[in-house]
């Protein structure tokens, strides 16, 4: 297998633990209830999550352009993502001295995003210049913001890779980590990540992705995600083992909710992940 | 502190060359074996030239400075040989410039090595997992070569157990393992080397991501030789997962040489003090959690810590102070006095925590801090800390849009109070050019000038204008900077000033600045010294790119990420210089088949060694 192959040249030395492989080996029927009382929780919420977006501006553009920075590509995608809390993802204002969250107005803050300038190739644009709409309107600003345009910073943008440019070892020794194992069917290594280092699901999976780097995102109409890999061609569909020890599928819950009770991440191969997420067949 | 040391930043002038810290002189010819120096494999010369060899050498084995020896060995074929056969330092910048095996014929009688791998921006996770610089090539080369091989020092590399196990097993007389930001090991790598290399004296590891399963943990410290050991310094912050804290604190008894320990976050204060108990002769301590196990009501420790730190007469250098419970500080105010070093950048304090302790640091010359102290705080070291040479601010919220209790007012007091400083990194959101303006003027003998605005392209925050003044004051007047780190919204002006003013400059970093091409031209042709150059998200494209050709074997690499280069420029280049090795790094590999024009990340060094063989899928070798 390709991650094989590529694996061993890096001579890692991981195995894979044999639980891990034991997804599809709960019988007992007292498992099969608590998974039915799951599903019915996961489908709720997704009927939340459905209703929601339908008050939603979305940006409807899906290309993956390949832009300066990484800021526009994640701006177009952000929105598409299922299950993200904007509360928690959305990218605030922040004034220099500290203001509090800016709360509401997300659909009219989502078109500042594709109002920020695309920066084609060649193009000796400055990276970032602002769209105008996303700064107006912000009802609850501080009144100084209005006095010096100097101190304002720009408008919100996504989070990008390596900035600020503190190590990984200061940051994860500075929060209360919160570490994971990630497995991927068919390697025999794995990987940790830091929950705590990503603001959405989305990240998670650009981060997934980065990590096995043979991967790339696949997005679906109805907003599921899978990792592929070009190679074979095999989908690969993200789960995690929750603190009840069932595994589910990454996306369902809320972000927050993910973070708190996720205990692990396995890329299951899709055709595995009969028992999880009937949807999957859909697409 | 060690760090700047360990750092292995080849910016540190300090007088004090620690074994390995390479010499600074500014000499073009930069590291590595490099310069293609006469064929190896000659006829042995005629006997008065064999003389005239013996007496070089002799001579010769008092030179330790790399760029001297580079020099004497381009001389003539036989000061090269005798160079060679005189060489115990080894220094590779970038362990893809040459191969192992040349590197071995050249030197034989190698004693020393320091190898780096991987650019630096990968500690930002800008560069993929299994990039490449793996030890295992290297470390078989020098065991076949090199049996009296005492001290390996690799940064960024990617080191295995199966490393660890060759390095224990190759070589008899080992003496020092120092590890900065590696990865790929584990306990039972380490458990290797510390069961087998029984002449060890240093066990350093910096900032290592160890790959561990929290219940394949090997307890490796008991693994060190029951006998009295040569150990003087162990290192281990950076080893996350539990361990055996009893065989510590035997090993730290029959340690009597010990003279540096820093120990991990599972060490509390309780410990500690039975640690300090049992080696009162340290000169550099790395706490674990400065905080107390056991909670109130309980036996105070801080009357036994207070004596365990009176009894360290030696401590010089002061780190760790994780999850920090501020009451327990005044138990380190018997050492003050006697600091050279002091670490606080994992304590979260506030300016009225600092205060106490900074007032009685007088001798402090290295200081690592959060920015939860504050501008206060700042006035604080700034005031008590008159020989101050090296200063670091992190942030604690190192997110581009925190609020950071720093600014230029900070910036400001240091300035003022700190005169003889020489190295400073400082994390903040709020800056102006006048600070920066004060700083070049106030503090002439800066060498490291690293400033990193954390919100992108933020002006002055009281002018509004660029931060092109401040850079250009910062090159202009401090006529020794060797390394500047760029930030704020800068314009090609600034640029213009870098290429004008900074002549010596060898490491430049710049993020989010410039306006076109001309700015990176300017750096290229006129930063004469330049060495490493790395770029992220700047306008840059291939003109500017082209523009540097004449300057690519001078330097040791050149980095650009989010930049506008394209294939078209990337391959002019590589078609351009044989002797480069130019890579395109994708970030995900495309399912189609065709060729993306757009480089995403472009790595460009010299190298000897022709296109590395150990290439990962995401990476294209132009």
């Amino acid at each position: 297998m390709f991650l094989k192959a590529y694996v061993s040249s890096c001579g890692w030395l991981m195995e894979v633990k044999e639980s891990d492989k034991n997804l599809r080996n709960k019988t007992n029927s007292s498992q099969r209830k608590q998974n039915k009382r799951k599903e019915i929780k996961r489908e709720k919420r997704r009927e939340e999550k459905r209703r929601k977006r339908q008050l939603r501006n979305r940006n409807p553009s899906r290309r993956r352009e390949r832009e300066m920075s990484v800021e526009t590509e994640r701006s177009s995608t952000e929105s598409e993502v299922s299950g993200l809390d904007y509360e928690e993802t959305a990218l605030t204002l922040r004034l220099p001295g500290g203001t509090s969250r800016v709360a509401g107005s997300e659909p009219d803050r989502k078109r500042g995003f594709s109002e920020t300038v695309e920066l084609g190739l060649g193009s000796g644009a400055p990276v970032g210049t602002r769209g105008v709409g996303s700064t107006d309107d912000q009802s609850d600003e501080s009144p100084e913001s209005q006095a010096s345009v100097a101190e304002k910073p720009p408008a919100p943008k996504a989070r990008v890779v390596g900035w600020p440019p503190v190590r990984s070892f200061r940051k994860n020794v500075m929060k209360s980590c919160k570490l994971v194992k990630v497995a991927v069917d068919g390697a025999p290594y794995l990987r940790k990540v830091d929950l705590e280092a990503y603001t959405g699901y989305h990240q998670l999976l650009t981060a997934l992705q980065e990590m096995f780097s043979c991967f790339t995102i696949r997005n679906y109409p109805d907003e599921e995600r899978k990792l592929v890999d070009p190679v074979n061609g095999t989908e690969y569909v993200p789960t995690y083992e929750d603190k009840e020890g069932d595994w589910m599928l990454v996306g369902d819950v809320p972000w927050k909710m993910f973070v708190e009770s996720c205990k692990r991440v396995r890329l299951m191969k899709s055709s595995e992940a009969v028992n999880l997420a009937p949807r999957a067949q859909h697409s | 502190m060690r760090e700047e040391i360990s750092d292995m930043s080849e910016d540190d002038e300090t007088g004090e060359r620690a074994r390995w810290a390479p010499d600074l002189s500014k000499n073009r010819s930069d590291d590595s074996d490099s310069g293609p120096g006469p064929p190896i494999g000659d006829s042995p010369p005629p006997f008065s030239d064999q003389v005239l060899e013996n007496v070089l050498e002799n001579v010769l084995e008092f030179l330790t400075s790399r760029r001297d020896r580079n020099a004497a060995s381009a001389v003539c074929r036989s000061w090269y040989r005798a160079e060679a056969q005189t060489r115990r330092e080894l220094f590779i910048g970038n362990c893809y410039a040459v191969a192992p095996h040349r590197a071995v014929e050249r030197f034989q009688s190698i004693k020393s090595v320091v190898l780096k791998g991987k650019p630096r921006f990968a500690d930002f996770n800008l560069v993929p997992f299994g990039w490449g610089a793996q030890f295992e090539p290297w470390v078989k080369s020098f065991g076949a070569a090199y049996q009296h091989l005492e001290r390996i020092c690799l940064k960024r590399m990617s080191v295995t157990d199966k490393d660890l196990t060759i390095i224990a097993e190759s070589f008899p007389l080992f003496k020092d393992l120092t590890l900065i930001c590696c990865e790929g090991f584990s306990t039972l790598g380490l458990a290797v080397i510390a069961e087998r290399c029984r002449h060890l004296r240093v066990l350093d590891l910096i900032e290592d991501y160890l790959e561990d399963e929290d219940d394949e943990v090997v307890d490796w410290i008991s693994r060190f030789p029951e006998t009295t050991t040569s150990l003087e310094s162990l290192v281990f912050d950076c080893v996350t997962c539990p361990f055996n804290f009893d065989a510590l604190e035997r090993l730290v008894a029959r340690s009597p040489s010990l003279q540096r320990l820093r120990v991990n976050h599972h060490v509390a204060l309780e410990q500690l003090r039975r640690l300090m108990a049992r080696a009162p002769q340290l000169t550099h301590l790395g706490t674990g959690t400065f905080r107390s196990e056991v909670g109130f009501g309980e036996v105070d420790p801080n009357l036994d810590l207070v004596s365990a730190f009176g009894a360290s007469r030696s401590l010089v250098c002061l780190s760790g102070f994780r999850e920090i419970e501020p009451e327990f500080l005044p138990a380190i105010y018997p050492v003050c006095a006697n600091l050279t070093s002091l670490n606080f950048s994992f304590a979260n304090l506030t300016a009225e925590e600092l205060n106490p302790v900074i007032r009685q640091c007088h001798n402090l010359q290295t200081f690592w801090v959060l920015d939860s102290v504050g501008d206060e705080g700042l006035r604080a070291v700034a005031e008590s800390c008159r020989d101050l040479r090296e200063l670091r601010v992190f942030p604690l919220d190192p997110t581009e849009d925190s609020d950071s209790s720093v600014s230029d007012i900070g910036l400001q007091f240091i300035s003022e109070g700190c005169r003889k400083l020489r190295s400073i990194l400082y994390f903040c959101q709020r800056m102006t050019n006048a600070a920066v303006v004060a700083m070049s003027k106030n503090c002439p003998d800066l060498v490291v000038f690293r400033l990193c605005i954390m919100g992108r392209h933020l002006p002055d925050r009281i002018t509004g204008e660029p931060m092109d003044a401040g850079f250009r004051a910062i090159v202009m007047n401090c006529k020794k900077l060797t390394r500047l780190s760029v930030s704020g919204l800068l314009t090609d002006k600034a640029f213009e000033y870098i290429g004008c003013y900074g002549k010596l400059i060898r490491t430049l970093s710049v993020a989010f600045a410039g306006d076109s091409d001309g700015g990176l031209r300017y750096v290229l042709e006129g930063c004469t010294r330049l060495q490493k150059l790395e770029i992220r998200d700047s306008p840059f494209g291939d003109a500017s790119l082209i523009s540097g050709l004449p300057f690519y074997y001078n330097m040791r690499f050149l980095w650009m990420s989010s930049c506008n280069l394209s294939m078209r420029g990337c391959k002019e280049v590589a078609r351009n210089k044989p002797n480069l090795v130019v890579e395109v790094i994708r970030d995900v590999v495309e399912e189609e088949e065709e060729e993306i024009e757009a480089v995403e990340k472009l790595y460009l060094y010299r190298s000897l060694a022709g296109a590395r063989t150990d290439v990962p899928a995401f990476v294209k070798i132009l």
